[in-house]
């Protein structure tokens, strides 16, 4: 790996230890607010907006909702969305705001494409250019990038505060913290970021495609010049964790990534809200040493996997050299495996934004994750495989991590010989039963649907070999973990990837944040216990270690035959 | 159960409050910015030559002339529709990726000029990411540059100097990596001709 | 034992803690373990295994892989059978084990409580019927209210309270002390035990307790197995094993479609084998033992739990309330000292304190008594025709009227200076600063005063009666403070007198001139700030408090309304025994923990053990995965399951004995198990699995 590549690596890891940390404050203070009692940073220019909306909506903001109101809350925007957009998409062809006369999805698109974004997945089995009009990326895609991250940070903020108050049932109003995340924090910061990208050559506009008669005359080819609201997608793309782009080569496109700074700043934009919501638990909690933990567990797992993933790429493919090809690193080229991979982003530069993508819940891509090297594929594969707590989506990776945070609290907890306790809350049967459907349900549909598929036939669209089954993985995990991001070889826009994708999306997304408000509930019902020299101690180095060794190992031990038979065994075979 | 039929109303007004904050406010004040204070940027940074549209500076094209400067395999998609972004995603193992790249070896060596034991520079063989990368590595431009200058009876030294002068380095000197646009280098190389 | 008084009643003797035989002898004892192997056996009942779910997969694969290995008897090759026979068969011992340690468990707490049941002989009782005849009844037949006789030299029939009568008893069946306890009808101690005999007197007992259901037969209820029911946190983790083992079930279950698609399918008994070793067998098979053996320590002890919730919460108990008097202190006070007031030498207090003390039948009088013969030589006045007056909660004082006429009182300090105030004499000036003193040094004072006929009281002095804190206290609560456990002190001394003693003994806190009243609300006031609280008590004005509190032990020399309403009855009724209490609660859950990490960190070597070995033919690549270097693939799988099954026996011992107990803080505490049962768990079948391949191999099992 180049000096530069590493200093890249590590403006990335500066900008976000400047970043984070105010915007985690801001957050906590966003979230902590009661609504009419406290004020809430920002009052005076976003309240009369977020009262315009309550009024609309005729709810009474001051109410507090218990877990299974605020489930039910959120199940239900989620269904309205479904279905809000999967009339849209249905009905492109006949809309209008469709320059390049797309038609409308098919029926078993629409519904994939629906849950896709709904779910924060953003599972892409269409091509940008040819299947989604401008109108349908604005007012359907775009709008569900802003509001399913929202979704996912509200739901995290009801799990915090189930751990953080007691004796009570109230978990906040999920419309109140809806509509606030989207005011005051995703709207800004969308804005912002959307125009920046545009001064750096991310197209904002709303025509159509142009098509321009190349320079090289003799190669007598078009080019057709697309067109589109791509910035403003893109900025709630990245900040959302989301993944889905406006063109089909996602952020391998020069229009919606044009150089390496827009490269950088995406990288930083999907990890920043994320760690800030560590943050803000941090703060909410009253202990930082907590959130330095979580972070901890998080930034590690992160580290390693984005190492993993750019040196193995870097070092390129061994059976290109003996065909005669360079893959050295120089002057004069950055060398390593670059098929699938965009020259001003390098092979090093493909895994600085692989391991983050794969880690949050994003799935953006800036190079083709199925041409990787099995080791660079298997990088990003795995992270998935963690379930998405590296730092997982904005909302739901906090929340991931605080589960097997109450796992390891478990196991660990036993061996000081108490009832286990996390941050005074004891964990209990109850409990128990929540975290274990929780932690089934990833597995379930992962590997549940994989080995389905390679069963049948109908579902045999992979390529042959163990990459096959890397490939049917992959997907899968991706649906599974609504990450977004695919090993694009595989044709998944078949009826049964479709459909199956688009279940393990549903299962991954609510089989997890329900039980996790349950949760919530259960234990903001207990009383606290007060931390004394018999307390297992939550804020150390060594239970940053417990934890990060309970996620891997369970992880681990979940996927590994099937890793062996994938990955592992296309790298041995190399 | 009937919680979730309770909230469905304030779900649907949400909803529809929110999609249009989002999907048309936002949109739409952002387009008015980008257009107004970044309107070569936000067009699609849109070159001309003599008047007309030939391109953008950010998107790849194809250049097969021995006169022109060459870029990446692409692994585009022209459809009655549009031309789909994309990469080959081919596997690192897959034998249609080892066949293509001889081919695109044997060929790149044939081209230029090149004995057969010269290794071709990677981002000559492999298809890029988005089928519209326009840069090549500065080793592909000047093993290129051989060709180049003989199609256009030009010093060899003067094809390299403007090679140089193309280069897109890293930005702030540790990002991304280095590369030569190559719609801007074969304009320049056209440029040239024209003024002699 | 009543704390309110300057005095604290006829308080026993200390009473002796019974140490028994050290755990491990019974562990290997014959008759033990061999009805444990014929229960082994009788568990393998689906019915019964069902209850675990763990284990009861392991069965399910066991009869799959027995019934594949017959089906391929037939046409497989030698080396083939061998294999399956031997998986086949060592799964059934991974069964039988998890069974054997379950049935040692049990078979152990059967042991000791039928050593305590032993003390319950049938005897004849002689009930007295409503119309006063006597009906002679066998103690199996007692009902609750029956009314028994029991005289001089007879067994008590059962569990119950003197309603009549005062006598001496010899409880050494169940306490081991052989010194005669007095019990009585009415206050605190009427309680006695059934199979305690009576050496004195006569009483008339009521049946409190059906027999089959007497303390000792509900403790005897939650060991055995078929009733056993679940601790909360026993279901918690059992819980987290059964989700463990499905997601293991869906890795190997999905392994056969992937590897069918790698060109390499799997035999069915290589993946029962496969699964066999995931799921979390170690903690599955020893999770009932561990609760049983836990239950069982605490029987040890002599205490009897009436619910495995209540072991587990004396695990998480963060504060103690520890009387004074016998538990803190030695709780018979001994005369030290005797102080005069101005002008009043020490001589003269002391006889007045002889004087007053001559009928006092207390520990403290009598120190008072031995300290005034000895300490000062002097005689013991005439005590003809004295009028003993007695000791009152109104007067707190008590003393002697002679036949001369004069008058001789002690008591309280503020008791006596009412007194004195009341008859209109004169309290001196320095009285008030020796009781101070005297308070400040955490001893009780008691003031002496006389009256000679035709003349005024005069206070003479003051008797310093020292309350010793036991030995080693101050380590105790220093072991408590590390484990995060608050000791609160309560007494009825004044709080100086408190204070001076709770600095000593080095407690949290103390609450003095405590009233039951006050005692509740400490509870109730800790519990609101989300502690959690135990106590000892007997009397029936405990009774709210022990319900209260979430560890209630009741000394069985207590009422039955105490007994009743804690969840624990110490018969050596021995109040600092709530600290071995806590301490046995945190080894259980300890032990618990300890076992599961060791579990789970397990599978990491038996998946490089075995994913290589099942693949080795097809895909020879994966070779590179086999790390240690095992023999053949059949060796290597069969290596891991005999390793699986070994170490459900080897760890039975430290199930059943319980993790060695220190008293740490939980961040010391953590960082060692971790160590020893996580690093450890990982390591140990790397090296066991290979040793064991080695041996296969030796034994030219290929």
């Amino acid at each position: 790996m180049s000096w530069q590549a590493i200093l890249q690596a590590g403006a990335l890891a500066l900008a976000l230890f400047i970043t984070v940390p105010p915007l985690g404050n801001y957050l906590a203070a966003v979230y902590g607010a009661r609504h009419g009692v406290d004020r809430a940073p920002g009052e005076r220019v976003f309240g009369p907006v977020e009262r315009l909306v309550y009024r609309t909506m005729r709810i009474d903001p001051r109410r507090e909702q218990r877990w299974t109101a605020y489930a039910a809350s959120m199940l239900a925007f989620s269904m309205v969305s479904v279905l809000g957009l999967y009339l849209l998409v249905r009905l492109q062809g006949s809309l209008p705001g469709n320059p390049g006369h797309r038609p409308s999805m098919s029926p078993a698109g629409a519904f994939n494409t629906a849950i896709s974004f709904v779910t924060n997945t953003n599972w892409q089995w269409y091509a940008g250019e040819v299947s989604a009009s401008h109108l349908i990326q604005m007012l359907g895609l775009a709008v569900q990038n802003v509001v399913s991250a929202a979704a996912g940070m509200a739901v995290a903020v009801a799990l915090i505060r189930g751990v953080v108050r007691a004796g009570t049932n109230q978990l906040g109003n999920f419309w109140v913290d809806l509509v606030r995340t989207v005011v005051r924090v995703l709207l800004p910061l969308c804005l912002v970021f959307s125009v920046v990208l545009v001064s750096q050559g991310v197209v904002q506009n709303l025509r159509g495609d142009r098509v321009v008669a190349t320079l090289d005359s003799g190669a007598s080819t078009t080019q057709h010049i697309p067109g589109g609201p791509v910035a403003s997608q893109e900025a709630p793309k990245m900040l959302g964790t989301n993944g889905g782009g406006f063109y089909n080569a996602n952020s391998a496109h020069p229009f919606e990534n044009p150089n390496p700074l827009t490269n950088l700043l995406e990288i930083w934009a999907l990890l920043l809200i994320p760690f800030a919501m560590v943050g803000a638990f941090g703060r909410l909690v009253g202990d930082r040493r907590q959130a330095k933990v979580l972070a901890l567990v998080m930034a590690g797992i992160l580290v390693l996997i984005t190492s993993l993933a750019s040196f193995a790429e870097q070092s390129g493919n061994p059976r290109l050299n003996a065909l005669g090809v360079d893959q050295s690193m120089s002057i004069q080229q950055s060398g390593g495996n670059l098929e699938g991979k965009e020259v001003r982003i390098g092979a090093a530069g493909c895994g600085l934004f692989a391991g983050p993508t794969t880690g949050t819940s994003t799935g953006a891509v800036n190079c083709a994750h199925d041409s990787m090297t099995p080791l660079g594929g298997l990088a990003p594969m795995v992270h998935m495989m963690f379930g998405e707590i590296s730092p997982g989506g904005v909302g739901v990776g906090l929340m991931g991590l605080l589960i097997y945070a109450l796992l390891a609290v478990f196991i660990a907890g036993l061996m000081v010989g108490r009832t286990p306790e996390y941050l005074g809350k004891r964990i209990q049967a109850a409990e128990m039963k929540l975290l274990t459907l929780y932690i089934l349900a990833m597995p379930l549909a992962l590997l549940g649907f994989a080995a389905t598929a390679v069963v049948l036939r109908s579902a045999h669209t992979y390529q042959a070999g163990p990459h096959g089954l890397s490939e049917v993985l992959y997907n899968y995990a991706s649906a599974a973990n609504n990450n977004g991001s695919a090993f694009g070889g595989q044709n998944t826009a078949t009826t049964w990837y479709m459909s199956t994708q688009g279940v393990a999306m549903l299962i991954g997304r609510f089989f997890t944040i329900v039980p996790a408000l349950a949760i919530g509930g259960s234990l903001a019902a207990k009383p606290k216990v007060p931390v004394t020299a018999g307390t297992m101690p939550t804020n150390t180095a060594l239970f940053a270690g417990l934890l990060a060794g309970v996620a891997v190992i369970v992880a681990g031990l979940t996927f590994f035959p099937a890793l062996a038979l994938g990955p592992i065994l296309e790298h041995l075979k190399l | 159960m009937r919680a979730f039929v309770r909230q469905l109303r304030p779900a649907l007004l949400v909803f529809v409050a929110l999609t249009a904050i989002c999907g048309v406010v936002y949109p739409l004040v952002v387009t008015a910015i980008g257009q107004t204070a970044f309107h070569y940027r936000a067009n699609g940074s849109l070159v001309r030559r003599n008047g007309a549209l030939v391109g953008s500076e950010l998107l790849g094209q194809t250049f097969t002339a021995p006169g022109y400067f060459h870029g990446r395999p692409s692994a585009l998609t022209d459809t009655p529709i549009a031309q789909v972004s994309g990469a080959s995603n081919l596997g690192p193992t897959s034998d249609e990726l080892a066949a293509a790249v001889r081919q695109r070896v044997t060929a790149y060596r044939a081209e230029n000029g090149l004995p057969a034991t010269q290794l071709v520079p990677v981002d000559a063989v492999t298809a890029s990411g988005s089928g519209l990368d326009p840069h090549i590595s500065v080793a592909n431009a000047r093993l290129q540059a051989g060709r180049v200058a003989t199609a256009r009876g030009l010093p060899v030294d003067q094809v390299m100097a403007l090679i140089a002068h193309h280069v897109d380095g890293r930005m702030l000197g540790v990002l991304g990596e280095p590369g030569v646009n190559v719609l801007r280098l074969n304009l320049a190389l056209d440029a040239l001709r024209s003024n002699q | 034992m009543s704390t309110t008084t300057a005095f604290p009643g006829s308080a026993e003797r200390p009473p002796k803690v019974r140490t028994k035989a050290p755990a491990t002898s019974t562990l290997f004892d014959r008759d033990v373990l061999r009805s444990a192997v014929a229960g082994s056996v009788r568990k393998l009942d689906p019915r019964q295994m069902v209850r675990n779910p763990v284990m009861f997969i392991v069965e399910v694969g066991s009869a799959l892989t027995t019934v594949l290995f017959l089906r391929h008897l037939r046409h497989g090759t030698l080396q083939e059978n061998l294999f399956g026979g031997l998986v086949a068969g060592w799964l059934w011992f991974t069964v039988l084990f998890a069974n054997l340690a379950e049935a040692v468990a049990e078979g152990r707490g059967k042991a000791q409580a039928d050593t305590l049941r032993k003390t319950r002989a049938d005897t004849v009782a002689r009930v007295r019927q409503a119309d006063g005849s006597i009906v002679e009844t066998p103690s199996s037949a007692l009902a609750v209210g029956d009314r028994c006789v029991v005289a001089a030299g007879e067994v008590i029939p059962g569990d119950g309270d003197i309603v009549e009568g005062i006598a001496t008893v010899d409880e050494s069946a169940i306490t081991g002390e052989s010194a005669p306890v007095v019990r009585e009808s009415g206050g605190d101690r009427s309680a006695v035990t059934g199979g305690t005999r009576v050496l004195s007197d006569e009483i008339v007992v009521r049946i409190s307790a059906k027999p089959g259901e007497t303390f000792l037969d509900r403790m005897i209820a939650l060991v055995e197995g078929a009733n056993r029911q679940k601790t909360p946190n026993e279901i918690a983790l059992s819980i987290l094993l059964a989700g463990l083992t499905i997601v293991f079930l869906l890795a190997v279950a999905t392994l056969q479609p992937f590897a069918t698609m790698s060109g390499a399918p799997q035999n069915i008994i290589v993946l029962v084998a496969l699964l066999v070793c995931l799921i979390p067998t170690t903690i599955g098979g020893l999770l009932s033992s561990i609760g049983i053996a836990g239950m069982d320590r605490l029987v040890q002890r002599n205490v009897l739990a009436m619910s495995g919730r209540a072991v587990e919460a004396a695990g998480d108990v963060t504060t103690l309330l520890l009387d004074k008097t016998g538990t803190i202190t030695y709780g018979s006070r001994q005369a030290a000292e005797f102080i005069g007031v101005h002008a009043v030498n020490p001589g003269q207090v002391a006889e007045a304190a002889l004087a007053s003390s001559l009928a006092d039948e207390t520990p403290e009088g009598r120190s008072i008594v031995e300290l005034a013969l000895q300490g000062f030589g002097l005689a013991a006045p005439c005590a003809d025709g004295a009028e003993l007056v007695p000791f009152t909660a109104q007067t707190r004082m008590s003393g002697m009227d002679f036949a001369t006429g004069r008058q001789v009182r002690k008591g309280a300090a503020d008791s006596v200076r009412r007194f004195l105030e009341a008859q209109g004499a004169h309290v001196p000036r320095e009285l008030a600063p020796i009781v101070e003193e005297v308070s400040k040094d955490g001893a009780t004072p008691l003031v002496v005063i006389d009256r000679v006929p035709g003349e005024a009281w005069r206070a003479l002095g003051v008797i310093r009666l020292k309350d010793t804190v036991k030995l080693g206290m101050r380590e105790r609560f220093d072991h408590l403070r590390t484990m995060g456990i608050r000791t609160v002190m309560i007494t009825g001394d004044n709080p100086l007198t408190a204070a001076a003693i709770a600095a000593e003994a080095g407690v949290d806190d103390f609450l003095a001139e405590a009233t039951p009243e006050d005692k509740m609300a400490l509870i109730k006031r800790e519990q609101a700030g989300g502690n959690l609280v135990a106590m000892t008590g007997d009397g029936t004005n405990d009774a709210p408090a022990l319900a209260q509190a979430d560890v209630g032990v009741a000394m069985n020399t207590g009422t039955q309304a105490a007994k009743e309403a804690g969840n624990m009855i110490d018969l050596d009724s021995n109040p600092t025994k709530l600290i071995e209490i806590v301490e046995v609660g945190k080894q259980l859950l300890m032990t618990r923990g300890s076992l599961t990490t060791f579990s789970i960190a397990n599978d990491l070597a038996k998946y490089f053990a075995i994913i290589p070995a099942m693949f080795a033919v097809a895909l020879p690549q994966l070779a590179a995965l086999n790390v240690m270097q095992l023999g053949s693939p059949r060796s290597a799988i069969l290596s891991a399951v005999i390793f699986n099954a070994l170490v459900i026996v080897a760890l039975v011992p430290l199930a059943l004995r319980g993790v060695k107990f220190r008293a740490e803080s939980a961040a010391s505490v953590l960082r060692r198990n971790l160590l020893i049962y996580g690093v450890g768990g990982v390591i140990t079948p790397f090296v066991g699995i290979k040793l064991i391949d080695l041996a296969l191999s030796a034994l030219g099992i290929k």
